[in-house]
């Protein structure tokens, strides 16, 4: 496996962010977003729907260049990025969707990865006979296997049953141990993001900013059912507090 | 089985009309396939059916080319639509006859002259569909190549040119059934051969014989062109399609 050797900062600051409405208005999405995160930290986006997450998540990733303030990543970082639909190519296999985006993965490290996804059934089907749920998993496939040094999930587990879904988790959480990588990740569950983030950033509703930040200390893998318990009391507490409806 | 049946009817009513209007006007089929065999044998045919043939696949493979860089980047620059759009609604509505006239007085009657003049009347037919496609290509595809920074040749092969196709087989077929009609006109007005060439001759002499020997064999060819090779083509190009349904 490649080491991931950049290890510097990824630095967002979002002063503001607006789409054009209807009839020339201008709808203020975002506003002073600002965060950092460390090399192989997990930030975890908790906010209502429609609060512009995944606007913010499109301007890190270098899509939308139409916004005041500045993204800093680190300097060659690859991005790896689940979108909130599968966005696959519909004339290309499973298989050949992954390698579209990593060309040069081996064999192994492609059978390991549809392994860890429950996929391996699937690898010679077109998407348009994949079930949703099948088709986000394939494309959280694409995402790791560019080794990516910075991972961007936007609801990567919504459309799965809670038993897939939680084993998905999972593995995500050890995939992300395996080889650190900065990773951004969407979500409406509160579960999942106790589970998996190392901050939490609670967003408010639009013009979304980022209201609270709950730092859980302690690792991933260490975490038992009270701790979970524990931490999400506090951010739902941290939510209430702050009169934003999260979920 | 209901094509052979349409073409066994189509040659029985060939000849009731050969027999009613005479032989002098309509040549009954016997006849004209008498002297298509006595074309063949004389090598003729062939050579004609080879210059015209040769003559489309060389117009047409440039008026593709052109037509479908022209028109993507047309279809994805809306600077260079709005530039070029003018010059593109005068191409369409330029009839073939003068297109292929002033090429010959301007360039000679060349063999560069008429393949340029056939291409040029295809050309905006291709530049429109494919134009019409390159609007249509998804744009989170796109972004999602971009996002995994796939480098752009392999963008063209494997996220453009599979949503172009559709567009490219519909412009080549129409585009093919266009360079058929108009490579005859050209080679009757400027070239000493071709099947164009030879009706043309024909028609000075009036043989009408030999005039339906030349449009047969030539409408055989162009049949078996479409059965044989774009419709297949088409098949391959939109298999995923089929499965994915
Ligand atoms: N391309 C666009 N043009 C105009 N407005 C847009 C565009 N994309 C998003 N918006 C608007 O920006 C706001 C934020 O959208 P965004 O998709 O970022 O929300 P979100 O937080 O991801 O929501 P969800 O949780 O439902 O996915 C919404 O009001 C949406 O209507
Ligand atoms: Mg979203």
């Amino acid at each position: 496996m490649r080491p991931a050797g950049v290890s510097a900062l990824l630095e967002v600051d979002i002063e503001r962010k607006a789409w054009a409405a209807s009839a020339g208005d201008r709808l203020q999405v975002l506003e002073n977003v600002r965060f950092t995160l460390r090399h192989g930290e997990v930030g975890v986006f908790f906010g209502p729907s429609g609060c512009g997450k995944t606007t913010m998540l499109r301007i890190i990733a270098g899509l939308d260049p139409d916004y005041t303030g500045r993204v800093v990543r680190p300097p060659h970082a690859r991005i790896g990025m689940v979108f909130q639909e599968p966005r696959l190519l519909p004339w290309r296999s499973v298989d050949d969707n992954v390698r579209f985006v990593a060309p040069d993965i081996t064999e192994e490290r492609l059978s390991a990865l549809f392994a860890i996804l429950q996929l391996d059934r699937h690898r010679t089907h077109f998407p348009g006979e994949l079930s949703l749920g099948l088709a986000r998993r394939v494309a959280i496939a694409r995402a790791f296997a560019v080794e990516p040094d910075i991972l961007i999930l936007d609801e990567p587990l919504v459309s799965l049953d809670a038993r897939l879904s939680a084993h998905i988790r999972d593995e995500l959480a050890a995939l992300v141990d395996s080889r650190p990588v900065t990773t951004l990740l969407v979500t409406h569950s509160l579960d999942e993001a106790v589970r998996l983030g190392d901050r939490i950033f609670l967003m408010s509703a639009r013009p979304g900013r980022i209201v609270s930040e709950t730092f859980i200390p302690k690792p991933r893998a260490a975490r038992d059912a009270s701790d979970v318990a524990a931490i999400k009391r506090r951010v739902e507490h941290e939510a209430e507090r702050q009169g934003s409806v999260a979920t | 089985m209901l094509r052979l049946l349409s073409v066994g009817l189509f040659v029985l009513a060939w000849q009731a009309a050969s027999w009613r209007v005479g032989g002098q006007l309509l040549p009954a089929p016997a006849t004209v396939l008498g002297a298509v065999v006595a074309e063949a044998r004389s090598g003729a045919l062939f050579l004609h059916l080879g210059a015209t043939l040769a003559r489309v696949a060389l117009s047409f493979a440039l008026a593709m080319t052109l037509g479908t860089a022209i028109g993507y980047v047309m279809g994805r620059r809306r600077t260079v639509d709005r530039l070029a759009d003018p010059w593109l609604l005068i191409l369409l509505n330029l009839p073939a006859l003068v297109v292929i006239v002033l090429a010959y007085v301007w360039a000679g009657l060349t063999e560069a002259a008429a393949i340029g003049a056939i291409a040029i009347n295809k050309l905006p037919n291709a530049v429109v569909t494919v134009r019409e496609g390159a609007r249509a290509l998804d744009p989170t595809l796109d972004e999602m190549a971009s996002v995994f920074a796939v480098p752009a040749w392999r963008r063209l092969r494997h996220v453009v040119v599979p949503q172009l196709a559709p567009y490219l087989a519909a412009s080549a077929r129409s585009g093919l059934s266009l360079v058929w009609k108009i490579v005859l006109v050209a080679e009757l007005l400027g070239r000493p051969n071709g099947v164009g060439f030879e009706i043309g001759a024909a028609f000075q002499l009036f043989d009408i014989t030999r005039i339906l020997a030349y449009a047969l064999s030539f409408s055989v060819v162009v049949l078996s062109i479409e059965l044989l090779l774009v419709q297949p083509l088409e098949r391959y190009a939109s298999r995923w399609r089929q499965r994915a349904a």
